[in-house]
């Protein structure tokens, strides 16, 4: 059997380009600065008058519970769809063919399980983070401390490949440099977020949505109306130009056990996000949460089988050899076959609209991250859950502030790191850490604090430390000749283990409260009487 | 809420058939959406062939094309399914039990 071709490092890649073709390939075009800067100006109007609406403490993390699951549904998508969506999966479609497909379909498939065994008793049970789902029934400071860990790790890794990747990506796309990049970027999602909370980072998000949908459907009709709108003639042209190797599956999946592993860790990772947990409090009760997680479903998935095409679209009508001198792993296909399509004012747009990707995608981060340092550290760990709306909004606009300037100075310290590990790991982290414990405490009546904490813990240590110990960072960084752990991805292992050492340890405590409450539980869980 | 009012509740038949009922459906569709993608990922590991031969003599189109965004499309499709019977069989009856209990 063909060995794997792409390691985790390679397919996390796709959100940096290189930086050998230092040329930007906009460059202050006229178009793209004007969008730019209209796209910059309605969002500042946003936050302006959401700031107005961002007093308590429900309306900054949670919107006022005012946005509908349509909303939610595009708001949640504009969160998941990251340039590194957009322009990598293109790329990679561009460059390997069906494999990108592949890639796409993985990032998927969590949402529905996000729908089937997540989102009502997450909007039924919690306030404003997923923590207090885990902490509802257990004892909430050692839940808090662990819960908040776990959040912070996946935000901080998350935020510093979008930091790292974007600053790289505007500096080619647009010429400016990428410090500038990096601080423009981080001045405007610390400004939504601190002035305008949830309520301008969903319209944040919603914006974005609706203008990446958008130009990646124009893009998608163009390119097929070049075909004679029939896909056949396009796959044609693509075994024509590229060879047929394209329209098969390559060698992404050849290890069942690793694919498994890949699998695992973005299925279930999706499901422990707590930027996407997070949106499920901005909507007024469990039916809208459901409903929001249909219309993103809807939205990502015809998105990605969008960015298929836009990928074809490149290899024929750009040219595979243009693509490839450009950005490493085809990052620009999707710019480039913009230029192709529409000259410079459609590339103008789709420029625009890959930065707008990128703020709404930090925003969320950010805010995130904030609550779970300020809601679930500060007041669940230091007040014992009792504090004022208005210390615990003053503190998490503290918190925006600090996270958004360590994202600032990490994205510039990372500059020329190996940073491709980073969505992988935060992907196992969400996976191992924060989704099982999440699962268990909704479903399981005899879940204890103590296995609650031991299954947390399991999980980070093991998806961080088996992670070193795989071949992205033991051989690829470190250059160990050899990797000591022979798997990709370690969600297999992290995320089976920290099931297991979460029975186990639950099993061998007992907490007569915490059973007692998991029936008192079911009324607020199933009929959402009692329900924030 | 207190513990009486609780108590009824909690052992209200309609209540434990809804609860039932909800977890039954919700492992249906997470087992559904496991299969389809576990199917496809076998799929890829054991039957590369298959998925690269065209759909019809001489077509460029391979048979994984249809069957990748065939997944794309299964797993929103079920995320509509479950909404579908939530709204027709969840809601009412959450509806109909806060009634009953004045909540």
């Amino acid at each position: 059997m063909k060995k794997i071709i792409y390691t985790w490092a390679g397919l996390l890649t796709i959100s940096l380009p290189s930086l050998a073709g230092n040329e930007a390939i906009v460059g202050m075009n006229p178009v793209a600065v004007a969008f730019f800067l209209f796209f910059i100006a309605a969002t500042l109007g946003i936050t302006y008058w959401a700031a107005k609406r961002s007093r308590t403490a429900t309306e900054f993390y949670a919107a006022g519970r005012s946005i509908s699951g349509f909303q939610n549904g595009l708001a949640l998508a504009g969160d998941y769809m990251s340039a590194a969506s957009f322009l990598g999966i293109a790329g990679m479609v561009a460059t390997k063919g069906y494999d990108g497909l592949i890639y796409s379909i993985g990032f998927l498939v969590g949402w529905p399980v996000i729908m089937f065994l997540i989102a009502e008793p997450l909007r039924n049970l919690g306030k404003y983070t997923f923590a207090d789902v885990v902490a509802y029934r257990l004892q909430l400071k050692p839940i808090k401390i662990l819960a908040a860990l776990g959040s912070v790790a996946v935000v901080i890794l998350y935020l510093i490949a979008q930091m790292v990747g974007s600053g790289k990506l505007i500096q080619l796309v647009f010429g400016i440099p990428y410090e500038l990049a990096v601080v423009i970027i981080g001045a405007l999602m610390i400004t939504y977020v601190l002035f305008g909370g949830m309520l301008a980072t969903t319209w944040v998000q919603i914006i974005k949505a609706v203008l990446l949908l958008g130009g990646a459907t124009i893009m998608t009709i163009w390119t097929l109306a070049k075909f004679g709108f029939s896909p056949e003639s396009l796959f044609q042209s693509v075994k024509e130009t590229a060879g047929e190797k394209w329209l098969k599956p390559g060698g992404l999946v050849s290890n069942p056990i690793d694919a498994i592993s890949l699998g695992l860790a973005l299925m279930f990772g999706t499901a422990g996000l707590p930027h996407i947990l997070m949106r499920f409090y901005t909507v007024p009760d469990a039916k809208e949460a459901r409903k929001s997680v249909f219309f993103a479903t809807g939205f990502i998935g015809y998105f990605y089988i969008l960015t298929f095409v836009i990928g074809f679209g490149a290899v024929v009508l750009v040219g595979l050899e243009k693509i490839t001198s450009i950005g490493k792993g085809g990052n620009m296909a999707a710019p480039l076959l913009a230029q192709a399509l529409g000259g410079d004012a459609f590339l103008g747009f789709i420029a625009a609209v890959a930065f707008a990707t990128i703020l709404a995608v930090v925003a969320g981060l950010t805010l995130a991250g904030a609550s779970a340092l300020s809601h679930d550290l500060y007041v669940g760990v230091f007040r014992k859950g009792e504090s004022s709306e208005e210390q615990e909004v003053k503190i998490t606009r503290v918190a925006v502030l600090i996270l958004g300037i360590t994202a600032i100075v990490l994205g510039i310290a990372f500059k020329n790191q190996n940073i491709a590990f980073m969505v992988g790991l935060a992907f196992a982290i969400a996976a191992s850490t924060n989704f099982p414990a999440l699962l268990m405490s909704i479903v399981w009546k005899r879940f204890t604090t103590a296995g609650a904490v031991a299954s947390m813990a399991t999980g980070l240590f093991l998806s961080v430390v088996l992670i070193i110990l795989s071949k992205t960072i033991w051989v690829d960084i470190l250059g160990n000749p050899e990797p000591v752990f022979p798997y990709k991805n370690p969600a297999i292992v992290s995320m089976t283990l920290a099931f297991v050492v979460g029975i186990v340890v639950s099993l061998m405590t007992r907490e007569p409260e915490a059973e007692e409450k998991f029936e008192e539980m079911k009324v607020r869980k199933y009929l959402g009487i009692g329900a924030e | 809420m207190n513990r009486d009012e609780l108590k009824k509740i909690l052992t209200d038949p309609d209540f434990q058939s809804l609860v039932k009922k909800v977890t039954t459906v919700s492992l249906i569709f997470t087992a559904a959406i496991l299969i389809v993608y576990y199917a496809f990922i076998l799929l890829l590991a054991y039957g590369k062939e298959f998925l690269g031969q065209p759909i019809s003599e001489g077509s460029a189109t391979t048979v994984g094309i249809p069957i990748g965004i065939g997944v794309i499309i299964a797993a929103w499709v079920l995320t509509g399914l479950y909404v579908y019977w939530a709204n027709k069989n969840y809601d009412p009856m959450v509806k109909q039990l806060r009634e009953k209990f004045r909540r």
